[in-house]
């Protein structure tokens, strides 16, 4: 393998380890307010946060380049305010996997959500737990297979990510280029086939560690449930 | 500890009106299935919102919606035991009874250290298990403890034995009494008139949403319509026949055999009469098989259709009698009249 491809996979790992650990805390905290909230325009927010699930990827991936892109409204009060910058960055790859990845992991944390007793959680309410200390000792512990499950989608869903990536931060080697980008440029050379297949296989063995790793972990997390 | 309840609450065509105040000891709230007991203690909770009333508890007041009070469930320092443990499936049997003392700020309520109450309820063999480990009765004994250990003001228990099978129930009923003699305030829900004869100090009445009696329970248990009728008197055990395996009962009534029980003479027993295990006699009867035969006389007469549950007062104390509404008749029963009440038999919940 060349610098260059190491480069694309470092930059893969690293766009989606971040994608996956940033839509974390937002995933959670939606897929319970769609799971247990009643409140107003609670369909409108479910169909929101499915939208990149059903819009094309380079739809999503235009959308962000005009709304987060340097003239876009929200690029330019990050820019100014903050000094975050997500157009042609890293940092925008990351931003386009986690979008696209985040309908699935919401989804996925919000069935184990309500899977969870609301009993239980009501018997720690009368014990004296306050509903924020409730949901991180009850509820958060018995649906941690489902945000396993979530963010290892997320985690793929980011590795895999190509439509909304290079629409919104291009394909800029070493700064945006991803696994799937890079795949994509050596099928557009002469003579990159070698390159593509040796980056295909590469894309095989991360995918594939991840799910074993899942299933690792929710066992063990199954297997602590039982002991006696 | 005094509990104070004046709520209303509907929910589709049920309508639920109860007014009452619970004394020290443990309060019974009793009444046929689908009468509002577990709406009553679930709103006592904090679980359910009333739609108007007042709750207040040791002149706390919890909720008052005349002027827009309402506690969370989670700073009402109340103690619930659900029918079903509710234990925490990934936590054990240790962090399980902790769970509450994270919350509580040890103010009042049911003092009781971690030693104690795991002794009491005897769960210490069990502490380091995991709840999907334990039997139904360990279960309900650990939620008892979970509960007591967040030092409640007042413990709830909804039907805390509805789930267990008699042997279960047997189990667990001495550690309720244990409680209620160590001073701890319960609400218990029930639809069994067995345990709240057995439990009981005071006891409230549900039926359809409304409460219909409140009183000690040797007065008011007469009176609940509830599955089949029944009387309680307190007795003395007054001697054992070894013989003849009998226990000599000494009560306001009168004296009363029954089969050997495993009470130290002197000690006080509650006994439980069906009304329909009770017969009616104008002449002291002779030469009968039944050992208890009672005098007193004709209180109250009340029937419905081809039944009558005729009240007697013996001698202060009060017993109940099922009879047909042609029996009723035959004999000329009316208040005042004196009879003879033979007993069948009597069923004992030590007390």
């Amino acid at each position: 393998m060349t610098a260059e491809e190491w480069t694309a996979v470092r930059l893969s790992l690293l766009v989606a380890v971040t994608a996956t650990a940033a839509s974390l805390p937002p995933g959670i905290a939606i897929a319970w307010l769609l799971a247990r909230g009643r409140f107003w325009g609670k369909s409108l927010l479910d169909t929101v946060v499915h939208l990149p699930l059903i819009m094309p990827p380079v739809v999503t991936g235009y959308l962000l380049l005009i709304s987060f892109g340097r003239r876009g409204p929200i690029g330019e009060f990050l820019e100014q305010t903050f000094g975050i910058v997500f157009a042609f960055r890293w940092t925008g790859a990351a931003l386009a996997c986690a979008v696209m990845g985040f309908p699935l992991m919401v989804r996925a944390i919000r069935l184990s959500i309500e899977a969870v007793d609301t009993r239980l959680e009501s018997a720690a309410g009368t014990l004296g737990a306050h509903p924020l200390w409730v949901f991180a000792t009850i509820t958060l512990p018995l649906c941690l297979p489902g945000v396993i499950a979530g963010a290892i989608l997320s985690f793929a869903k980011s590795m895999g990510e190509f439509g909304a990536t290079i629409t919104f931060v291009s394909n800029i080697p070493g700064e945006t280029q991803t696994l799937p980008s890079a795949i994509y440029t050596f099928t557009q050379v002469p003579g990159g086939d070698a390159g593509a297949l040796r980056l295909t296989l590469v894309s095989i063995v991360i995918s594939m560690a991840a799910l074993l790793g899942s299933e690792l972990l929710a066992r063990r997390i199954g297997a602590r449930r039982v002991a006696t | 500890m005094s509990l104070d309840v004046d709520i209303e609450h509907a929910r589709g065509t049920f309508r639920l009106a109860a007014t009452f105040a619970a004394q020290p000891g443990v309060t019974a709230l009793f009444g046929r299935s689908g009468s509002g007991k577990s709406t009553l203690v679930d709103i006592v909770a904090g679980l359910i919102r009333p739609q108007r009333g007042r709750i207040v508890i040791d002149g706390t007041t919890l909720v008052d919606t005349a002027r827009g009070v309402f506690a969370p469930k989670h700073r009402r320092r109340v103690g619930y035991v659900f029918q079903d443990s509710r234990l925490f499936p990934h936590l054990s049997v240790r962090q399980n009874l902790l769970y509450g003392r994270w919350f509580s700020r040890g103010d009042g309520g049911v003092a009781g250290d971690f030693g104690s109450i795991v002794e009491l309820l005897g769960i210490a063999p069990l502490i380091e298990r995991k709840p999907d480990s334990l039997s139904g009765g360990e279960k309900q004994r650990v939620a008892i403890g979970r509960a007591l250990l967040a030092h409640p003001r007042l413990l709830l228990m909804d039907e805390p034995l509805a789930s267990l099978d008699e042997q279960r129930r047997a189990e667990i009923l001495p550690y309720i009494e244990r409680l209620r003699d160590i001073g701890v305030p319960i609400l218990y829900v029930s639809h069994s008139v067995i345990e709240v004869a057995r439990l009981a100090t005071t006891v409230v009445i549900l039926s359809e949403g409304k409460v219909t009696a409140v009183g000690p329970v040797l007065d008011i248990l007469p009176l609940a319509e509830a599955s089949d009728g029944g009387s309680v008197l307190e007795a003395v055990v007054a001697r054992h026949d070894d013989a003849f395996q009998l226990t000599t009962l000494g009560s306001r009534a009168g004296d009363l055999q029954v089969p050997r029980l495993a009470a130290e003479t002197g000690s006080v027993v509650r006994a439980y009469i069906r009304s329909r295990d009770v017969m009616l006699s104008l002449q002291p009867p002779q030469d009968i098989s039944a050992l208890n035969v009672l005098s007193g006389k004709v209180s109250q007469i009340s029937e419905s259709g081809a039944q009558a549950d005729v009240r007697l007062d013996c001698n202060g104390a009060t017993l109940v009698a099922r009879l047909t509404a042609k029996s009723v008749q035959r004999l000329a029963l009316s208040p005042g009249r004196p009879v003879y009440a033979v007993i069948k038999s009597v069923s004992f919940e030590r007390s």
